[in-house]
């Protein structure tokens, strides 16, 4: 009875959402692309170049690591190394297997081989003239069906692909840290790329295991784009007087399985800043909400998160109960903002953030940045860690319906402005009660 | 029979040639050479016909590393792999192209008895690519790649992985034999009163473990007692090995630092940095080396700890084919493999004496004099044991009473001689080394730009020859 029960539950209905999600995202809507790939060559072995290298070494497919330097290029060989031999510990892999898997990777300096590269996927500095100086190095060595692919979180494809000579072959390839974890893979097409330029990245995706999602090209795609106003959100609940742990509370109960604070601590408060700022620039107000000046102060004092030991928290080795890093103390005290105490109730919090990412999401359907909602939440859900019981920001929208949603908006905008103003989609299904996002 | 003059030879007695092979190298040269000289030298090509045209392809090797440093925590197949993997990416050769690979090596990891198999499989090699292991003491991968030369001149292959590895970090060290058999017979025993009476047997002396150790089975001398012996007989003194040995380790560094060793190819070793170079490299001074104290015979002994070749963990790999496989693929060969022969002593008192008789028998068969031969490798175990060699090969006696020969072969010119180093500077992982020797002298034949190199090794009672021509390529 209690089966019966829980199986009509919104929760049900949305991870059963996510299920079909997920199936239809493990197929390639692009058909079967004209070449296999079959060598792999990622350049720059940092964490997510050598997260790549790992995925795709361990479903067979032979790989090249380029790097400029070798201490960086072991750094990065050793973590393939480790990531492969905490499954022998875990004994899921005998460590003949490991090396096996191992023997797919060659890790180099420079670009022999590249000449038999059917895909490049360059994770270097997320920097647009280190990724132009890249591309251009690269289309001197490789063969012209050779794919090139960026790992950028936010920097448009087009505008890397501005210096290629060849831009129906570039695309971009968003992977998720830790790549090894995180199941999702966002493929962004500017409107040059070739459809079997796509049919070839969503393969090579699927070859690693990875469910995938394919969005048109613009600031922040799809992903970065939705979590940016809800940082901003968070910042502003921070200089607002509330500490990290409560944010982080506050976002767990609502269901998120990472608290909000520690996202960013796991994103790197510089990347945080970085994504702030462009994102600010291509979208102006809207995007606003705190006070970017707050991550760049603890930039400067050296609090990036968890890849600098401190960020929000202090991370020690083998401690499992962080503390709050002290020095944050100062730094909150200086940006401290009054709050209003009428959208300051622990829902309101919770709103606050949820229906600026719901808005944002609404928003990249609405421009076509987004193909279709099941995309949207399977991409919320399995790149950024939207609360799986809710099944994603458009089953949401759906369960807890468009109506109640532009409310909220609206009560927030009263208090602070555009930045909570709903979208036209959002509107015209708030207005329309029988329109659903998922049937 | 250990009575020795010292003055040159010593006498042996007759019925000495004795065929025990546990470390022994030998090759085995055989075929009809076409006569064609018209140069100066005495044969203009090596080729024979109806036999095919087998080549040397590439040649790799990880950096030998000094036993117990970077390589420690490995297994020898982990060795062997990376030795494969860094001859796949060399040559870009398709793994299902390899028909077969054979291995040699000498102190076996028991879990992996066919490292051959375990590393090519490691490799990403088929599993459909057969592969073995051989064993010939310091020949093991000079007798890996004659059976490579054989499968492809019997037409069996065209594509053979030849290579060689050791690992002295790590040895297998055994129980006591009483240990051993208390531990079977306790499997076996069913009652606990049956396995009571066994335990109650053991003694201290159960616990005391098994070294391996490099010494002949058969007359349980180490192989650097014999090396004294060797040098004492034939009047090597302490100061011209010394003065070998310097001129080895001078040459390898003058080469290591000239980038001339081409073959050695960098190797990631897992929770280490990349090992690129060998760190067996020292060059010392005579003052240095005269101080250390014989490390065989004590306390008058000759052969000591710098003068010796030292433990070396590395492995090697070497990509054999038919000539007309490697050209059909875009291959530029290194060079041929002509003729190679193995020959096989006395294990007792000319263990290490192979080179001088086997020499003399390669050079016939391929119709050359030694004066013929542009590029000389021999393997360095001791530099008493080269230096010995040496003085066989220009003594008119020896060759006469020892050789059946009218006289001397003729020591080979030292400006020819191991000229980028050798084992004792560069290192000596016993089953790596024959591989290393080739492709070295290929691309010594290159730089110098000679025709005919001469490659051999000694290995405890037996020793290989081959003789290699360069190809024109």
């Amino acid at each position: 009875q209690s089966f019966g029960q829980l199986a009509v539950t919104k929760e049900s209905k949305a991870l059963i959402g996510l299920y079909h999600g997920q199936v239809r995202c493990k197929k390639n809507k692009f058909g079967t692309p004209q070449r296999e790939v079959k060598t792999l060559a990622v350049l720059g072995a940092g964490l997510m170049g050598a997260g790549i290298a790992q995925v795709s070494v361990d479903k067979g497919l032979k790989t090249i690591l380029k790097d400029t330097a070798q201490q960086g290029l072991d750094r990065g060989q050793q973590q393939v190394f480790k990531g492969l031999n905490g499954k022998v510990k875990k004994k899921s892999l005998t460590s003949f297997e490991r090396d096996s898997i191992l023997s797919n990777l060659t890790g180099q300096l420079d670009y022999k081989g590249f000449e038999k590269a059917d895909m490049v996927i360059e994770a270097v500095f997320e920097d647009i003239n280190i990724k132009h100086k890249v591309l251009k190095e690269v289309e001197a060595v490789i063969p012209a069906h050779c794919i090139f692919a960026s790992n950028t979180s936010a920097l448009p494809i087009s505008q890397i692909a501005a210096v290629s000579k060849r831009p129906e072959k570039v695309i971009g390839m968003h992977y998720f840290s830790p790549v090894d974890k995180m199941q999702l893979l966002e493929i962004i097409t500017t409107d040059k790329t070739s459809q079997d330029t796509a049919a070839s990245a969503v393969a090579v995706g699927l070859k690693q295991g990875k469910v995938v999602i394919v969005v048109k090209d613009g600031p922040g795609f799809y992903t970065t784009r939705c979590l940016g106003p809800m940082l901003a959100e968070v910042v502003r609940v921070l200089q607002e007087g509330t500490d990290p742990k409560k944010i982080d509370a506050l976002s767990t109960a609502f269901g998120f399985p990472v608290g909000a604070a520690t996202l960013i601590d796991e994103v790197g408060v510089d990347v945080a800043a970085h994504v702030a700022e462009d994102l600010g620039k291509a979208f102006g107000e809207r995007f606003g909400g705190g006070d970017v000046e707050l991550f760049k102060l603890m930039v400067q004092k050296g609090f990036l998160g968890r890849k600098a030991g401190k960020g929000f928290y202090v991370y020690q080795e083998g401690v499992k109960n962080r503390s709050v890093n002290s020095g944050m103390d100062e730094i909150l005290a200086r940006f401290k903002v009054p709050a209003k105490p009428e959208v300051c109730t622990d829902e309101d919090i919770q709103m606050r953030f949820v229906t600026r990412f719901v808005n944002e999401a609404a928003m990249c359907l609405q421009e076509g940045i987004l193909s279709n909602p099941v995309e949207g939440d399977i991409g919320a859900v399995f790149g950024l860690g939207f609360p799986p019981c809710l099944g994603g920001p458009f089953r949401y929208a759906d369960s807890y319906g468009a109506k109640q949603l532009v409310d909220k908006l609206r009560k927030y905008e009263a208090v602070y402005g555009s930045q909570f103003t709903p979208c036209q989609l959002l509107l015209d299904y708030a207005n329309s009660p029988s329109k659903k996002f998922h049937q | 029979m250990s009575s020795m003059l010292t003055h040159a030879i010593r006498n042996l007695p007759a019925s000495s040639a004795w065929a025990a092979r546990v470390f022994a190298r030998s090759l085995s040269c055989s075929s009809q050479l076409q006569a064609a000289a018209v140069q100066p030298k005495s044969k203009k090509t090596l080729a024979k016909s109806g036999v095919k045209n087998i080549v040397v392809v590439e040649g790799v090797r990880i950096p030998f590393l000094q036993s117990g440093t970077s390589y420690a925590d490995l297994m020898p197949h982990d060795l062997a792999r990376a030795a494969l993997l860094g001859l796949l990416n060399r040559t870009s050769v398709p793994r299902d192209v390899v028909d077969y690979i054979v291995y040699g090596t000498v102190i076996q990891e028991v879990k992996t008895s066919n490292v051959a198999r375990e590393a090519a499989l490691g490799a990403g090699f088929s599993d459909k690519t057969p592969a073995h292991t051989v064993t010939m003491a310091c020949i093991s991968s000079n007798q890996a790649m004659t059976t490579g030369v054989g499968m492809i001149a019997a037409g069996q292959c065209d594509v053979v992985v030849a290579g060689g590895v050791e690992l002295m970090s790590d040895v297998p060290i055994r129980h006591s034999r009483k240990m051993r058999k208390t531990m079977l017979t306790l499997n076996r025993a069913k009652t606990l009163g049956q396995k009571l009476s066994l335990i109650s047997k053991i003694r201290p002396d159960y616990f005391a473990p098994e070294l391996p150790a490099v010494a002949e089975f058969s007359t349980s001398e180490t192989m650097g007692h014999s090396a004294d012996r060797l040098a004492a007989a034939f009047a090597v003194s302490r100061l011209e090995q010394d003065e070998y040995a310097l001129r080895s380790h001078t040459l390898a560094k003058k080469a290591q630092d000239g980038g001339l060793l081409l073959d050695v190819v960098p190797f990631k070793v897992p929770g280490k940095d990349t090992v690129t170079k060998d760190n067996g490299i020292r060059p010392s001074s005579m003052e240095q080396m005269g101080k250390l104290k014989p490390a065989f015979v004590k306390p008058y002994g000759t052969v000591t700890a710098a003068n010796s070749s030292f433990l070396t963990d590395g492995a090697s790999a070497i990509l054999l084919m038919s000539e007309e496989k490697a050209l059909a693929m875009g291959y530029k060969p290194k060079a041929y493999l002509r003729d190679f022969v193995y020959v096989s002593q006395d294990p007792k008192d000319q263990l290490l004496l192979g080179p001088t008789y086997a020499t003399p028998k390669v050079l016939e068969k391929a119709g050359l004099t030694m004066a013929d031969i542009d590029v000389f490798e021999f393997h360095e175990a001791f530099a008493g044991q080269i230096l010995a060699n040496l003085k066989a090969m220009d003594s008119d006696w020896f060759a006469q009473n020892y050789m059946g020969r009218k006289s001397k072969v003729g020591a080979p010119p030292l400006e020819k001689f191991n000229n980028w180093g050798g084992s004792l500077s560069l290192g000596h992982p016993f089953g790596a080394t024959g591989c290393r020797l080739v492709i070295t002298a290929a691309h010594r034949l290159k730089k110098e730009g000679g025709q005919y190199g001469l490659v051999a090794a000694c290995a405890a009672g037996g020793q290989v020859v081959m003789l290699c021509g360069l190809a024109p390529f």
